[in-house]
C-alpha cells in the first residue's frame, strides 16, 4: 500500500499507531534518537503483520539535518504522523531556560521544522495526509504544565493553519488532543481511571479520524467537553484555581 | 494500587511493579518476597494477587514466527487476541485456547490452560516447544518437556509460583477457514447430556450449557455444541468492536428470577433436537469476550467461579448430586459450563484429568462458601479436584486431596527457594 512515516517513534502512542497501521497494511518508516531501539519493534510488527518497517535515525532537534532526512526516505510516505513530545521538568524549567527551551523546541519548533519540509513535499505531490499529536494541556494554560501546554497551543494553531493552507492541495490534517493517556510519560501520576486511554485506543481512534478525514480529535471523547468546560471558567476565577 | 482479578474477588492493596530491563526485574526478585507475576487480570481468584505484582503486559513484543513449522515465538505479555490477529489471516490457529482470548501467554503457561478440545488435544502446555523462566537469583533457564523437565512441569500450571515466564515458543495449528461449522444438540437431562457427549466424541471442539436451575426430571438438560474449522474458506479475521457493561450493576440485578429468566429464554430459544450452524471463531471460541467487562453484572461485591473436575466413572453421579445440590440452593449460576477432558498430563498442579468438569458463576453473598464448602465434600467424595485459575476460597485440605503432587511441587520450590520470592494470596492460603 505504501508507506507511513513515524517521528518520534518511541513513544507509547507511536508504538501502538505503528502497529494499528501495519495491522491496516501499511508499511512503515519509524524515525527517532537512537533509532536502534526500536528494532524489536520493528521485528515484533514485520512478524505480527508481515509488513516492511525500516528505522531512521533522527534527532528533532539536530534543525539543519531534517530536509536531508527527508530525502533520505527512498520511497516517500502516503503520510507522517508526528508523536514528538517531551513533557519535560515544569519547574526545572521555571528557572532554567535550557530546559524551558528544550520542552519549546522539542514539542513545537522541531515539529514546525520538519513539517514544513513535508507539507511542501505533500502539496506538490497533491497527496498525502499530516497527523500531529497536540495535546489538551494546549486549550488553556495551567500552572502544572504550562510551558508544554504552550509549545502545543502553538502547535495547534500551527496545524490549524498547515490544514487550511493545505486544504486546496487535497492534503488532509489531522490534530490531535489527547487527554490522559497510560504512558511512561504519565507514570506514576495516578491518573482517574474512568478519563485515561490506554495507547492502544488513542491509536484506534487516530486511524479511524485520519481514515475518515476528520479535523480534529479529542481521545477519551469526553476530553472535548471537559476543556470546553475548563475553557469557559473566566480567567478571574481561573488564575486562582488549582487544577 | 487496587488491582483486581477478574472475579472482582477479593481485592488486594499491593504494589503493581514495572520493569523495563531483566536487570530491573531481577532486581525486583531480590527485594520482594511476595511477589507474583500479573498478566492480563483474568484468572478469577487470588492467584495473580499478592504484595508485589510484576506487570507483565507490557512485554508484548513478537520475536519470530517460522511459517514452514509453524512455530511462533512470543514474550510472556503477548495476548491471545493479538496471536489471534495475526496467525489467522496466515491460515494458523491456536492449538489450545481457553474461553476466553484475552489472557496473556505467560498467564496460559501458568495455569495451564485447557479448552473445548482437550478431550482430543490436551492442555496449553502439550504444544510449547519451550520458554524461557527467570528464576529467584535471576538466572534465566529454558524449560521444555525434555530440558529442566522438572522446571517444565512445575511450572506448567504452577499458578506463576516457579519464577517468571519471559517468553515461548508455541506449536499451532494450520487452518483452511476463519469459520468454524458447529452442531448444536438439545438434550433433556443429564443422562442425554452424557449421551450426546459420547456420540460426538470425535469432534474436535466440544462444551455444553447446563441450565443450573432445572428440577427433578430436567436436571442436567443442556445445549451441547460441538464443531470443527471448515477445511476451506476465508482467512481475514477481524476481531469486532464491543459492547461493554459501563459499571457495576446494583447487586439485587442478579436474582435468581433473572437467571431464570435468562437461562429459560437461552435454552428455549433453540427449538431443534439438532441444528447446524456457521459461526465465527469470537463467537464459537470466546462469546463472553463479546461483551466488555462482563464481570460488572454481578456488583461490586464481585463474583466466584466454582469449576471442579471428576473422574469419568464417577461423574455422571457426582454431578447429579451436585446439581441437585445447588438447584435446592437456589443459588442461581448465570454460567454453567460442562465439558468432557482426555488423559491428564505430567505437570504437578494441572487440573485436567480424563472426565467431565462444570463451571458456575456465583455472585460474593453471604451464605454462598457454605453451599461452596458443601460442593467440595461431593468434589472430593468422588475423586475430584477443583481449578486453581478460578478459586478464591478453597481450603489447604481440600485442594492437597485433589492433587497427589503437591509435594512434589513444594519440594520443587524449596530446592530453587521460589517460595522465600514467589507468593501470591492463593499460594499463603494454600501454603504452597
Amino acid at each position: 500500500m505504501g508507506y507511513i512515516l513515524i517521528i518520534g517513534a518511541k513513544s507509547d502512542i507511536a508504538r501502538a499507531l505503528a502497529r494499528q497501521y501495519a495491522e491496516n497494511g501499511y508499511d512503515l518508516y519509524l524515525a527517532a534518537r537512537q533509532a536502534g531501539s526500536l528494532e524489536p519493534l520493528a521485528q515484533d510488527i514485520s512478524v505480527r503483520f508481515g509488513r516492511k518497517v525500516r528505522c531512521a535515525e533522527l534527532d528533532m532537534l539536530d534543525f539543519d539535518n531534517h530536509q536531508a532526512f527527508y530525502d533520505s526516505l527512498e520511497e516517500k510516505p502516503l503520510g507522517v504522523i508526528s508523536a514528538v513530545g517531551y513533557l519535560g521538568d515544569q519547574e526545572k524549567a521555571q528557572s532554567d531556560f535550557v530546559e524551558a527551551r528544550t520542552i519549546l523546541d522539542t514539542n513545537y519548533t522541531s515539529v514546525v521544522s520538519m513539517l514544513n519540509i513535508i507539507a511542501d513535499d505533500f502539496a506538490a505531490r497533491r497527496s498525502g495526509f499530516i497527523v500531529g499529536i497536540s495535546s489538551v494541556a494546549g486549550d488553556r494554560g495551567r500552572k502544572a504544565n504550562y510551558l508544554y501546554g504552550s509549545a502545543k497551543a502553538a502547535l495547534t494553531t500551527y496545524l490549524s493553519g498547515l490544514r487550511n493552507r493545505l486544504h486546496d492541495h487535497k492534503v488532509r490534517v489531522l490534530t490531535v488532543k489527547p487527554g490522559f493517556v497510560n504512558t511512561r510519560m504519565t507514570k506514576g501520576m495516578g491518573l482517574p481511571e474512568k478519563l485515561t486511554a490506554e495507547p492502544e485506543e488513542v491509536a484506534k481512534a487516530i486511524f479511524t479520524a485520519q481514515q475518515g478525514n476528520r479535523n480534529e480529535l479529542y481521545c477519551r471523547w469526553i476530553w472535548k467537553y471537559i476543556m470546553l468546560i475548563i475553557k469557559s471558567i473566566p480567567e478571574w476565577k481561573f488564575k486562582g484555581m488549582s487544577i | 494500587m487496587n488491582l483486581r482479578s477478574w472475579g472482582n474477588y477479593p481485592t488486594c492493596d499491593g504494589q503493581a511493579l514495572k520493569f523495563d530491563d531483566l536487570d530491573q526485574l531481577r532486581t525486583m526478585l531480590r527485594e520482594h518476597n511476595a511477589l507474583i507475576a500479573y498478566g492480563n487480570g483474568r484468572s478469577y481468584g487470588d492467584s495473580a494477587l499478592s504484595r508485589a505484582m510484576v506487570q507483565m503486559r507490557p512485554r508484548d513484543l513478537f520475536l519470530h514466527f517460522d511459517d514452514q513449522l509453524g512455530v511462533l515465538h512470543v514474550q510472556s505479555g503477548v495476548l491471545l487476541a493479538d496471536i489471534i490477529r495475526s496467525i489467522v489471516p496466515k491460515g494458523w490457529f491456536l492449538q489450545v485456547v481457553p474461553g476466553t482470548k484475552l489472557i496473556t501467554v505467560g498467564g496460559a503457561i501458568a495455569s495451564d490452560v485447557h479448552g473445548k478440545n482437550h478431550h482430543q488435544a490436551g492442555c496449553f502446555s502439550q504444544f510449547l516447544v519451550d520458554f524461557r523462566l527467570m528464576l529467584p537469583n535471576g538466572d534465566i533457564v529454558t524449560c521444555s518437556a525434555t530440558e529442566h523437565s522438572d522446571l517444565f512441569h512445575a511450572t506448567c500450571g504452577g499458578m506463576g509460583l516457579t519464577g517468571i515466564v519471559l517468553d515461548a515458543r508455541i506449536r499451532l495449528k494450520r487452518i483452511g477457514a476463519k469459520t468454524i461449522g458447529q452442531t448444536t444438540i438439545k438434550t433433556a437431562n443429564l443422562r442425554e447430556t452424557f449421551e450426546a457427549f459420547e456420540q460426538y466424541a470425535d469432534s474436535p471442539y466440544s462444551v455444553a450449557w447446563i441450565d443450573c436451575l432445572a428440577k427433578g426430571a430436567d436436571i442436567g438438560r443442556c445445549l451441547l455444541r460441538v464443531g470443527d474449522f471448515l477445511p476451506k474458506g476465508k482467512l481475514d479475521y477481524k476481531s469486532s468492536s464491543k459492547p461493554a457493561v459501563p459499571f457495576s450493576l446494583p447487586g439485587f440485578a442478579l436474582n435468581t428470577l433473572s437467571v431464570k429468566s435468562f437461562n429459560w429464554l437461552y435454552y428455549g430459544k433453540v427449538k431443534a433436537a439438532v441444528s447446524e450452524q456457521k459461526v465465527s471463531i469470537d463467537s464459537f471460541f470466546f462469546p463472553l469476550d463479546a461483551v466488555g467487562h462482563w464481570n460488572r453484572i454481578y456488583g461490586k461485591n464481585g463474583f466466584t467461579q466454582y469449576q471442579f473436575i471428576l473422574p469419568k466413572e464417577a461423574s455422571f453421579e457426582g454431578l447429579s448430586v451436585i446439581l441437585k445440590t445447588i438447584a435446592d440452593s437456589g443459588k442461581g449460576s448465570f454460567l454453567a459450563v460442562l465439558k468432557l477432558y482426555g488423559p491428564a498430563n505430567e505437570n504437578y498442579l494441572s487440573f485436567p484429568l480424563e472426565g467431565y468438569s462444570l463451571a458456575l458463576d456465583f455472585k460474593i453473598e453471604p451464605g454462598l462458601f457454605t453451599l461452596l464448602d458443601k460442593l467440595d465434600e461431593i468434589v472430593l467424595a468422588h475423586g475430584g479436584r477443583i481449578y486453581l485459575a478460578k478459586d478464591a476460597r478453597v481450603s489447604r485440605q481440600v485442594f492437597e486431596q485433589g492433587y497427589p503432587d503437591v509435594d512434589k511441587f513444594r519440594a520443587l520450590r524449596c530446592k530453587y527457594q521460589m517460595n522465600k520470592t514467589f507468593h501470591s494470596m492463593q499460594s499463603k492460603r494454600l501454603e504452597l
